[in-house]
């Protein structure tokens, strides 16, 4: 059943409403064990063979709180600029669900330990501060496989399987501000934020962040009101948006929706909807009768979470550098203007650089290699620059080799091309493939002359003075030793040879 | 097994736990020896008392066995090793069913101890089966027990109270001098004092709550049942304790409870008599007995004082506001998914309605109706004038034990306002049930301590009366000191325990298990 | 009247249980009274006076980031009213999370 959704184009849409977008990003955290009992929080494992008493929710069982995903909730709402509660309780949020061991959720209610943060996010060159409404801890769910259905879906399933592995793996839930201002970038500035949050998180190293593996998982809120309009429009929620693109053609596609549905003279249901990988569309969840009412109280099975200043400026003082200043460090040191700085953070090719140049290349020549040569390869084989079968460490050899004259640019990219196709070292590849530059004298000679010999003209060309004629001689010695030699010593010997 | 050696084995059942565990220790009588008199005992008198739902005679007599061969080897044996005892159906047990007096559970086989099960099993405790309760500790007479109720040894046609009224009623009939039960609104207490025997309800955190399937978080408390102060005092320490698998649970030494046991001096002890409680509330024999207990304080050298707690007269609504929401939580995991009781799965029907069939057929009425209540009370737009109130409320109630303990070390009053009444008067009037923990009920609500003792029988039925004895949290030692003082006083008044005044439950020969 | 038996029956919903008439009508009566009778604590003043924690007020009681034994699968399945590939088999669930 397709909600076949009327769409307004999305530049209309803009011209006459404007967006407001929030994201509520729930993260796992990457702690030895889950938050409420010693289980493993290992990806992958055996069906329930990860659970206890606890986690199942057995009857009797109780939860103690893990301190590490404390500390590490405490690190990101730093790291995010919020205020550390001095107290604060868990709460129950109750209601039924299969992969519910307990039939209620131990999350945060009105008492989150993190609050009031931002977050700068650059689109386009403009800067947006996205305000951090608050960051909270919870637990999981377990895993349903939908069995029996055409879809894998809910909707057709004739019965579900469950897997409690997940349940209570610690949770952090990050909710941000309501977003105004973005205009027609509205969907960049959504998919910017997620992206500079997961880069945050993985340099704080609480979460693997992985959205493939469900360890980063956003949902998208979007409401349109008119230009100019005194109060926001209503929002709707859409769950299940597990890629970076997918935030950007959730919003879009909302925005689209949205505006139709204004323009018909209607209201937007305050829904939760679903987004579809497939055809970026969103649908709308079943429509229940009344709003959910999670009944929330504070969780009498634990006590309060009051972390001393002390701790928590231990932890302050134990953040590494964030992205955002060591984006600002590292454009001084490599001495990037701004747009070069957003080429290499667009392609995803910082953190290879940095770790190129660290591996003894100039920064430029990291650059010039990662956005050159080895982006071409990422796009033609439809992966990442990250994915690439190649390290930092090759490419700053490879750099070297340059640097030292024993192989030029063109043969660095065969070279590149042999470390991508598997074929081993760099070094080791030069070797195989006889790639290194004759600059043996003697053979450099031989092959100027035949060069000389075989095209007359040009070298008459060179002996009346059109030294530009030069380059055709020296293309010659390069094509005779299949471009292995020293172009610039062959082009000198060349020059001495007729002029 | 004939009854002509009920001799020998009779004597071992009236033995006290202490007596027990010297004469074990002493090598003067085997575990297994005292593990077969009780359950022979069981098969006995428990077709009419019904005080177990499920007896583990394999299992004891195993444990049994395990104490006199370490006591053979020279091994350490703790100060209750090789006395039997009576479980309350709620706390997990890796080989025996857990039931918690549900259909919803009737079958359950927990994979894991509780904390408690295990520092019994620890220190040499026979378990000789789980004892029948109130469906999910909800009630104050084992009437809603899915399986029947237990039945009160003074009298079989009364109620042995509840919900803990298994664990009393075998302890009362000498099936075990030794009986676990829990205590949230007065379900230790209240039993004992109608099955005229001593019950405690440590302070809130004493012992584990870790396996004890939770009715109300915040007052649910595990604590012991005995013929005897000082057995009550031996229990109390082998099964306390801080846990780390429970949050709630106090992190402190356990109180010196049996010292203050055998030291029942209360020369010089302030009491306070709850000035609420002392109207005219309680059934007339139940006032008398209570008026003569304090009069023997004071006789034994106490000083009493009359003590206003004002808000106490709303801790019953609070505790019905505050217990049933946090069971209408804690019961929302009986869903059919997992374990337990699943009805209506057709293949046809959706999860959420088969979850619903099966609650509606797995639990009582009683646990239905505080479901209900609490989910109310939980409800947005409802939370702040119930739940929330009613948390304040409790706030108010500690704070008058607090001014009242000023005043005084001790606060007295009646367990509960009658003695043990006929089973089914109540069972269809849950706010004239629910008056049985009129007395018990602050206690909970602030988490202290409170023993009830047995002090006499009512003259217009000849039933026992309790008296409850209550200090601050932390000081369950006081409760055990001035418990021992009238214990040791009355007793040498009786010429005897008040279990003594009973008549001999008739043994029930030729019916086996 | 504190509470309506349509107002039971919705609360009979949200708490999963599938009561029949004659029980929504008896239950009904009883809520009805004992709501009645709980209301009594909106009659103390408590203007300012916290909520009750804990009988003995603690915070921060944690556990360390250590593995403890699990359960095994046969354990944890081994009450589980339907079993299939090692997971629990549930009935068709109805509503998307």
């Amino acid at each position: 059943m397709t909600d076949l959704a009327q769409l307004v184009p999305y530049d209309e849409a803009l011209s006459r409403y404007e967006p407001v977008i929030g994201l509520e990003t729930h993260v796992e955290l990457g702690t030895t064990t889950k938050m409420f009992c010693g289980c493993p929080t290992t990806f992958g494992l055996e069906p329930n063979s990860a659970v206890c008493p606890v986690c199942l929710g057995l009857p009797g069982s109780l939860p103690v709180a893990n301190r590490a995903a404390i500390e590490y909730t405490i690190r990101i709402g730093l790291a995010l600029n919020c205020s550390i509660a001095t107290w604060c309780r868990f709460a129950r949020k109750n209601y039924f669900y299969p992969d519910m061991p307990k039939d209620f959720q131990i999350s945060q209610y009105d008492e989150p330990l993190c609050t009031d943060g931002w977050l700068d996010v650059v689109v386009d060159g403009t800067t947006f501060r996205v305000g951090i409404e608050r960051v909270h801890l919870e637990e999981d769910t377990g895993k349903s496989l939908h069995m029996g259905g055409a879809t894998g879906r809910i909707h057709g399933a004739e019965y579900s399987l469950v897997d409690y592995n997940r349940a209570g793996i610690p949770l952090v839930e990050v909710v941000t501000k309501p977003v105004t201002g973005t205009g027609a970038i509205a969907p960049d500035a959504a998919r910017a934020y997620v992206t500079e949050l997961r880069g945050l998180l993985r340099s704080l190293g609480v979460s693997d962040v992985r959205m493939e593996e469900g360890s980063l998982r956003n949902d998208v809120n979007v409401s349109l009101a008119p230009h100019g309009a005194a109060q926001w429009g209503t929002r709707t929620e859409t769950k299940n948006v597990n890629s970076l693109r997918s935030v950007e053609r959730a919003v879009r596609f909302e925005i689209e929706r949205q505006a139709a549905v204004l323009d018909a003279g209607q209201k937007v249901v305050q829904e939760t909807r679903h987004f579809h990988e497939d055809n970026g569309i969103t649908t709308a969840g079943r429509s229940k009768e009344e709003a959910q009412d999670y009944r929330y109280f504070p969780e009498p099975d634990l006590v309060p979470v009051a972390p001393d200043r002390d701790w928590v400026e231990q932890i302050r003082a134990s953040l590494p550098e964030l992205p955002a200043a060591r984006r600002i460090r590292l454009q001084a040191e490599w001495g990037l203007s701004d747009l070069d700085m957003t080429q290499l953070s667009n392609a995803g090719a910082l953190d290879l650089v940095s770790e190129t140049v660290t591996a003894g290349a100039s920064a430029a020549d990291a650059r010039k290699w990662w956005l050159g040569e080895l982006a071409r390869h990422a796009n033609e084989t439809g992966t990442d620059l990250a994915a690439l079968p190649i390290t930092p460490a090759q490419v700053a050899r490879v750099s070297a080799l340059v640097r030292a004259g024993t192989i030029n640019d063109k043969l660095a990219r065969q070279v590149l091309d042999g470390v991508l196709a598997g074929q081993g070292e760099p070094d080791a590849i030069v070797e195989a493939q006889g790639l290194a530059i004759v600059s043996d004298e003697g053979a450099l000679t031989e092959a100027v002359d035949a060069a000389i010999a075989a095209n007359p003209d040009i070298a008459d060309k060179v002996r009346d003075g059109k030294t530009a004629a030069v380059g055709a001689l020296v293309g010659a010695v390069m094509k005779a030793t299949r471009g292995r030699a020293d172009a610039s010593r062959a082009r000198e010997l060349i020059l001495e040879r007729l002029t | 097994m004939a009854t002509g050696d009920a001799g020998t084995a009779g004597e071992l059942t009236r033995l006290t736990a202490a007596q027990i565990a010297a004469a074990v220790a002493a090598g003067e009588v085997s575990a297994v020896e005292v593990t077969q008199a009780h359950l022979d005992r069981i098969v006995a008198v428990d077709p009419d008392v019904r005080a177990f739902l499920h007896v583990a005679g394999i299992g004891a007599l195993a444990a049994a066995e395990d104490v006199d061969r370490k006591r053979a080897a020279g091994e350490p044996l703790g100060p209750l090793a090789g006395v039997p005892l009576a479980l309350k159906d709620v706390l997990t047990t890796k080989d025996m069913p857990t039931t918690c007096g549900s259909k919803i559970l009737q079958s359950w086989r927990p994979p894991y101890d509780a904390t408690v099960t295990r520092r019994l099993r620890d220190a040499g405790i026979v378990i000789l089966g789980k004892t029948n309760m109130d469906e999910f500790a909800m009630g104050s007479s084992t009437e809603n027990s899915a399986f029947g109720p237990s039945h009160n040894p003074w009298d079989l046609g009364r109620i042995p109270g509840g919900s803990s009224g298994g664990s009393a009623a075998a302890v009362a009939a000498y099936e075990a001098p030794l009986g676990i039960g829990t205590d949230t609104g007065g379900s230790i207490r209240q039993p004992a004092a109608v099955c005229g025997i001593v019950g405690m309800k440590p302070t809130y955190g004493g012992s584990s709550r870790y396996g004890l399937v939770a009715f109300a978080s915040s007052l649910d408390t595990p604590g012991p049942l005995a013929r005897t102060v000082l057995d009550a005092a031996l229990l109390h320490e082998a099964m306390s304790g801080h846990d780390p698998c429970d949050s709630t649970s106090v992190d402190a030494p356990v109180p010196p409870v049996v010292a203050a046991a055998r030291h029942a001096d209360v020369s010089g002890l302030r009491v306070g008599v709850v000035t609420e409680f002392s109207g005219g509330g309680s059934q007339g024999g139940v006032q008398a007995r209570f008026t003569e207990a304090v009069e023997l304080l004071e006789s034994l050298g106490a000083k009493v004082v009359e003590v206003s707690c004002p808000h106490f007269t709303y801790a019953l609504p609070a505790y019905y506001l505050i217990a049933p929401s946090e069971c209408s939580s804690n019961l929302a995991r009986f869903d059919a998914m997992r374990y337990g009781l699943r009805v209506g799965d057709d293949g046809t029907r959706s999860a959420e309605d088969v979850m619903s069939l099966t609650r509606e057929a797995g639990f009582g009425p009683e646990v239905k109706r505080r479901i209900m209540l609490g989910t109310y009370a939980l409800s947005s737009g409802y939370y702040d004038a119930y739940y929330g109130k009613a948390q304040q409320v409790r706030t108010l109630i500690t704070q008058d034990f607090d001014a009242a303990f000023e005043q005084v070390d001790v606060l007295v009053s009646p367990t509960t306002p009658t003695t043990a009444f006929p089973l089914g008067e109540r069972a269809d009037d849950p706010m004239a049930m629910y008056l049985a923990d009129l007395f018990t009920i602050p206690s909970d609500l602030a988490g202290n301590a409170a023993i009830s003792v047995p002090c006499g029988l009512a003259p217009e039925d000849g039933l026992p009366v309790g008296l409850q004895i209550m200090a601050p949290a932390l000081a369950d030692d006081r409760t055990y000191r001035v418990g021992a003082a009238v214990e040791a006083a009355l007793q040498q008044r009786w010429g005897g325990p008040l279990l003594a005044q009973a008549k001999e439950l008739g043994e029930t020969a030729g019916e086996t298990r | 009247m504190s509470i309506t038996r349509d107002e039971v029956a919705h609360l009979a919903r949200l708490s999963r249980l599938a009561l029949t008439d004659a029980e929504l009508d008896h239950f009904a009566g009883q809520l009805d009274q004992i709501i009645g009778a709980v209301a009594r604590v909106q009659e103390v003043a408590a203007e300012g006076i916290p909520p009750m924690t804990h009988a003995v007020p603690v915070v921060n009681v944690f556990r360390d980031d250590v593995l403890v034994p699990c359960l095994t699968p046969e354990q944890a399945l081994a009450g589980a009213p339907a079993e299939e590939q090692s997971r629990f088999r549930v009935p068709r669930i109805l509503a998307e999370d």
